[in-house]
């Protein structure tokens, strides 16, 4: 096919391996090409697509209200994302980082509301607590897989449905809160159950630093560490893995472990940080899980990088939702975005990958 | 007396709901014994279902929306097939790409079209003849929707033209082997290509099954992860149109069977009930598969380049 | 036994006029990123005639071959078919041509059965439909003109690998072939399998085909051709009739230079026992048994050749032995230690080094660095690792000796081992399974797909392996390796032992007969292993 779509003077070589200054561009353009397509979406909906993209980046960047909003959708998309370049470096598809960050809430929820313990304790505990229940969410696909072979993408997949239901279950059953006159959400956590944030934004800071003293950890762990050789090989390789020892089960085991934990983090955060209540999950997650498989594919599997490409769709959400309330304009279109912008990334690593110049007679 | 009638009301339902999980399966099969993983089943579904409401709202005819909502999914798979055929870019992102797009995409456009009735949904029909076998009769052949019926004469037409016809080798060779396919001069490509597109179609017309008779309405999201239970019946169909049958019919009544405990347990729970169902379904199958190795195409998820094996 | 008829033959195909030149290569040249695989060929085919292609491993014949088959398209140069001028786009352009290939590894899907593969990609103007019972009987009318009986209804996996070539050559004379190019089609078969493909191949020039038949086996190609070209390094060094040469001049031409056909080799200082495998039963990947019962002994500053024809058990045997298989009976025991199913890890740590058949899909990480790929089993271990961090400049230093150490050519240790070639990847999977002096090297296929000057450097280091005192199991479908580098030789039918011989006795008809599954003076050699034992 490629075949068919080349003309004659087109030469495609394969680029042995891509330099880093070629990565970086050839994102850069796939992002600005994306942009572009979904311009024609606001010109569709009568808005001028300069004006719009302006209000965008005004919206999430011009003032602190703006900036602080971009930071709010940073931590999350951070911490899931640093958890799914894990993941994805040992070549496990981990769809699951939406629930996984869900069950992470449900579980601060409970040690903040439930659990008893004295103040200074409770922050620690719902932070354990949280990376615990989402280790535990990731660890059981990464089981189903290693020994039965059952495929990940659906089983990480199915297990997002089904926390978000059991998060559903719990406001409306068991967990619904006295105080909130038949509302589905549970009581607001007691003060010493909640995250400090800056001045009266939502931008819980300890969290954002957690994330981006994690980013550096793992950036090390992966690169300079016997776990995280042992995870590359895994995923570059699994008969090279098999074949130099390595098992298979412990090594995804943990990268699920990491990674489910790390989204769990994030839904601390999202509860502790933000929200103070368990409430509607689509009100937890907002699809971070789902939009940090793009922070995380566009960081090309490095942590560090992560946390950078957070940012950039935290300025993206916050954007979105400037475009939702000043434009009047559907908020579904930041999904069309994420969309367009994946495929953009995906088809570009074409160009990474292959050497495309023009054929001399 | 009483047993029968809930039989009858089991098997009535699960050829109800089954319908578009089967529809979806028999496209995802095609899709993949060629080669090709597409994840975005739920994303060409929720177009479908969309443009189905649209064209029926407007024009008052139901089957020129299924056949637009065809049109339009095969249309919409075209960007899969383009991005991991052509771009060879990764299957697994890329489909789940094609499914935040459709989401997105159809969500942005039927907005305004929310909350709206629909006057002429698809109706009703009753098989004569079959429809006299006892319990079958008024299970099976009683009172569906005409694609229910549809799908159903689709399996073996689907199950011969696979195993059968000269179409159904060139596709199962290049879903295994396609260096060799090639190499007796199959168009790799355009198989593929071919058989996207298909999956494509019959997501579309799944989707228009649920937004114009299912649930006569138009919502966004309102496929609700029907594409991603199509995933995982194509695993338990072990690519095979026939299973495809069984599988969608047998997970539909195991859904409904829930539901019916509605007094006991609560209905989050039951709502989860179909995608704990998904993962003990796989699990199940699991042990025969990996015994028998029978099963996933071997280039399934691979992309394909001459010379590069 | 047929020189005979083949002088007679060959007297033929002298007299023949130019016009009976079924094929002419023009200045075929074929670059690859960093190699010129065919560089200026020119050659002729004539019509009826059995033509060899020899040359060394990379020598370019095969890439001139798939040029031919339209796989690959030449750079420079052109193709005549019965002189006229014609550009092969594709496999599809060359059936057009009746030009049928059969490939070293076979094109054919596993999961269809014999005669979906035949008809696979064929429009017979049925338009979708299948006429399976026309098909089929076509298929066995060709079987039985040409002796290549193969059941039609039977999946792919299910034939041997004998049959499978079988199913090959039908797929190719079903399209019509009047040319037909076998590559490398003797590598997988037992002498008495190769004799029946030799006839096969005899009876199709009889009915007037061509076939050019590519090998770097000189035996075969005095058995079997009319005319031979010998291909080196991309060039065509000569072509000549099979009648007036013979195999050392045949030989120098191939390699540019006298050949040793044997390898200098001290006498073998067998230590004590190393491994003893009793009874050892395994399945395959596909769950069926593949070990039924194997029983040998190796011991110290030995190789045992395993000998057999490939899918008889070798490859399960190897992963049984380090770790990578599990033995449902029997009993592994290294050094006097029962090691039956340890991990890869434990029986790597006690001493056992494993080059695997698939160095890149399995020996190597091809996206890593060379430096990675050295520590691919130390990495746990100190000096290389201290605690959970990985000692990347020790990493370094030991990378760097050992490129110097086994001569493995790159830019860096930090290139990655996708961009090296077959010999340095294999000198990579050297170097790291045999740091650390291990005690028994199990060795499969060492020097497959490598060129001569490797294949000998490997084969010299195996040797001072030995001579070191280690014991090594030598798993080769070469059965030259084999007989050149063993102590003793083991033949491996249908997942048991046929026999174990004495290297330096043995004869190639006897260990041929043992691999079709025959067997012969067992007791013997199971005596004199006996007695040593004893």
């Amino acid at each position: 096919m490629l075949k068919v779509l080349t003309p004659k003077w087109l030469k495609i070589e394969r680029r042995p391996v891509p330099s880093g200054g070629v990565i970086f561009l050839v994102s850069i353009i796939a992002i600005v090409a994306a942009l572009l397509v979904a311009a024609i979406f606001f010109a569709a909906y009568g808005v001028s697509p300069i004006s719009a993209y302006r209000s965008i980046i005004g919206g999430a960047l011009g003032n602190w209200s703006g900036i602080s909003e971009t930071l709010r959708r940073m931590i999350p998309l951070l911490l899931c994302g640093i958890g799914l370049t894990i993941a994805f470096r040992a070549l496990f598809w981990n769809i699951g980082a939406d629930g996984q960050l869900l069950l992470g809430a449900v579980a601060a929820t409970g040690v903040a509301l439930f659990s008893g313990l004295p103040g200074p304790l409770l922050l620690p505990a719902m932070f354990f607590a949280g990376f615990s229940a989402g280790a535990l969410w990731g660890v059981i696909p990464a089981v189903l897989k290693v020994k039965l072979g059952i495929n990940d993408v659906i089983t990480t997949l199915m297990m997002n449905y089904i926390a978000l239901y059991v998060v559903l279950w719990l406001i409306h059953g068991p967990w619904r809160g006295p105080s909130m006159r038949g509302y589905a959400y549970t009581d607001m956590f007691p003060p010493a159950a909640r995250i400090p944030v800056i001045g009266q934004s939502h931008v819980h800071w300890p969290t954002l630093v957690l994330g981006i003293v994690l980013a550096v950890i793992m950036y090390i762990f992966l690169n300079r560490t016997r776990g995280g050789f042992e995870i590359r090989v895994v995923g570059e390789n699994p008969h090279a893995a098999r074949f130099s020892g390595i098992s298979e089960l412990k090594t995804i085991a943990i990268v699920m472990v990491l990674s489910g934990g790390l989204a769990g983090l994030a839904g601390v955060g999202e509860v502790a940080g933000v929200h103070y209540q368990l409430l509607d999950p689509t009100q937890i997650s907002m699809g971070y899980g789902y939009t940090a498989i793009i922070v995380a594919w566009l960081a090309r599997k490095n942590p560090l990088a992560v946390i950078i490409t957070s940012f950039f769709f935290g300025v993206l959400m916050a954007g979105g939702d400037v475009i939702k309330v000043n434009l009047g304009l559907p908020f579904q279109l930041i999904h069309v975005f994420n969309g367009l912008i994946m495929f953009f990334l995906i088809g570009s690593e074409l160009f990474m990958n292959y050497k495309i110049s023009i054929r001399r007679q | 007396m009483g047993w029968e009638s809930w039989l009858i009301s089991t098997f009535a339902r699960a050829l109800a709901y089954g319908t578009p999980l089967l529809l979806g399966t028999l496209g995802e099969i095609y899709a993949e014994r060629s080669g090709v993983l597409n994840l975005g089943i739920e994303g060409m579904m929720i177009m479908g279902a969309y443009a189905a409401f649209v064209v029926t709202s407007k024009t008052g005819q139901p089957w020129l929306g299924v056949i637009v909502a065809a049109a339009v999914g095969g249309v919409f798979s075209l960007i899969h097939a383009f991005a991991s055929i052509t771009l060879k870019a990764n299957q697994v992102v890329s489909g789940l790409a094609l499914t935040m797009l459709g989401l997105g995409l159809a969500g942005v456009l039927g907005r305004s079209w929310v909350g709206l009735p629909l006057f002429t949904p698809l109706t009703r029909a009753t098989v004569p003849g079959l429809s006299a076998i006892p319990i079958i009769g008024p299970g099976f052949f009683t009172r569906q929707c005409l694609l229910a019926y549809i799908a159903m004469l689709l399996v073996p037409i689907m199950w011969y033209i696979l195993f059968h016809t000269r179409i159904g080798v060139t596709i199962r060779a290049v879903g295994e082997d396609p260096a060799t396919a090639d190499s007796l001069g199959v168009n790799v490509a355009r198989v593929r290509y071919l058989c996207v597109v298909v999956g494509g179609i019959f997501a579309g017309i799944a989707g228009a099954y649920l937004s114009i008779y299912y649930r006569p309405a138009w919502t966004a999201g309102m496929t609700g992860g029907i594409g991603w239970i199509v995933i995982a019946l194509t695993i338990f169909a072990f690519w095979n149109p026939v299973y495809g049958l069984v599988g969608s019919y047998f997970f539909a009544a195991l859904y409904f069977l829930a539901y019916r405990m509605q007094m006991w347990v609560a209905p989050s729970i039951l709502k989860a009930m179909p995608y704990v169902f998904a993962i003990l379904i796989l699990i199940f199958v699991s042990r025969g598969t990996l015994q028998k190795r029978m099963g996933a195409p071997a280039a399934l998820t691979l992309p394909y380049t001459r010379g590069e094996e | 036994m047929m020189s005979g008829s083949m002088t007679d033959g060959t007297e033929m195909k002298t007299a023949a006029s130019p016009s009976d030149c079924a094929i002419e290569l023009r200045g075929i040249v074929k670059r690859f990123p960093g190699v010129v695989a065919n560089d200026g060929i020119n050659l002729k085919i004539n019509r009826g005639e059995i033509h060899c292609l020899l040359g060394e491993n990379g020598a370019g014949k095969t890439t001139l071959m798939r040029i031919l088959y339209g796989l690959y398209q030449p750079d420079a140069g052109e193709i005549l078919l019965t002189g006229v001028p014609t550009k092969i786009r594709s496999p599809k352009d060359a059936l057009v041509h009746r030009i049928g290939m059969v490939h070293q590894h076979f094109r054919l899907v596993p999961t269809l059965t014999a005669a979906e593969n035949i008809i696979l990609g064929l429009d017979e103007g049925t338009g979708p439909f299948l006429n399976i019972r026309k098909v089929r009987a076509k298929i066995n009318k060709i079987a039985n003109a040409y002796g290549l009986a193969v059941d039609p209804q039977a999946k792919i996996w299910q034939l041997s690998v004998g049959q499978q070539q079988r199913v090959e050559i039908i797929k190719a004379l079903y399209r019509d072939a009047d040319i037909l190019i076998m590559d490398e089609p003797t590598s997988v078969l037992t002498p008495q399998e190769v004799d029946q493909l030799f006839s096969t191949l005899r009876t199709l020039v009889d009915d007037g085909l061509t076939i050019i038949f590519i090998t770097h086996k000189l035996d075969e190609v005095m058995e079997v051709s009319d005319r031979v070209t010998v291909l080196r390094k991309g060039k065509v060094v000569g072509t000549q009739l099979t009648s007036e040469t013979d195999k050392p001049s045949l030989a120098k031409l191939m390699v540019g230079r006298e050949v040793v056909f044997r390898v200098e080799k001290t006498p073998v200082h067998r230590g004590d026992k190393l491994l003893e495998v009793t009874e050892l039963h395994a399945l395959n990947d596909r769950g069926l048994p593949a070990l039924r019962g194997m029983s040998f002994d190796l011991y110290e500053g030995e190789i045992l050749g395993v000998a057999g024809v490939s899918g008889n058990g070798q490859k399960e045997l190897a992963e049984v032995l380090t770790g990578l298989r599990h033995a449902t009976r029997g009993r592994v025991m290294l050094a006097g230690k029962n090691v039956t199913n340890h991990s890869a890890r434990k029986i790597a740590a006690a001493g056992v080094a494993h080059v695997p058949t698939e160095r890149i899909t399995m020996g190597t990480v091809p996206n890593m660095s060379i430096r990675e790929n050295l520590v691919l089993k130390s990495y746990r271990y100190p000096p290389v690792s201290h605690g959970m961090f990985i000692d990347y400049r020790y990493a370094k230093q030991m990378a760097q000796q050992a490129m110097k150490e086994y001569q493995i050519i790159a830019p860096s240790d930090e290139t990655a081992v996708k961009l090296l070639s077959g010999g340095n990847i294999q000198r990579l999977v050297l170097a790291r399974e045999l740091s650390g002096d291990p005690r028994l090297i199990v060795a499969a296929h060492p020097t497959y797909g490598l060129d001569v000057g490797a294949t000998e450097q490997i084969r010299q280091i195996l040797l001072q392996q030995r001579d070191r005192g280690a014991g090594i199991l030598l798993i080769s479908e070469d059965l030259e390796e084999v007989m050149t580098l063993s102590d003793r030789i083991m033949v491996m039918f249908q997942g048991g032992v046929m026999g174990i011989v004495d290297g330096a006795a043995a004869k190639i008809e006897e260990i041929g007969l043992m691999m079709a599954g025959e067997k012969q003076g067992v007791s013997a050699s199971a005596q004199s292993t006996n007695a040593k034992v004893a």
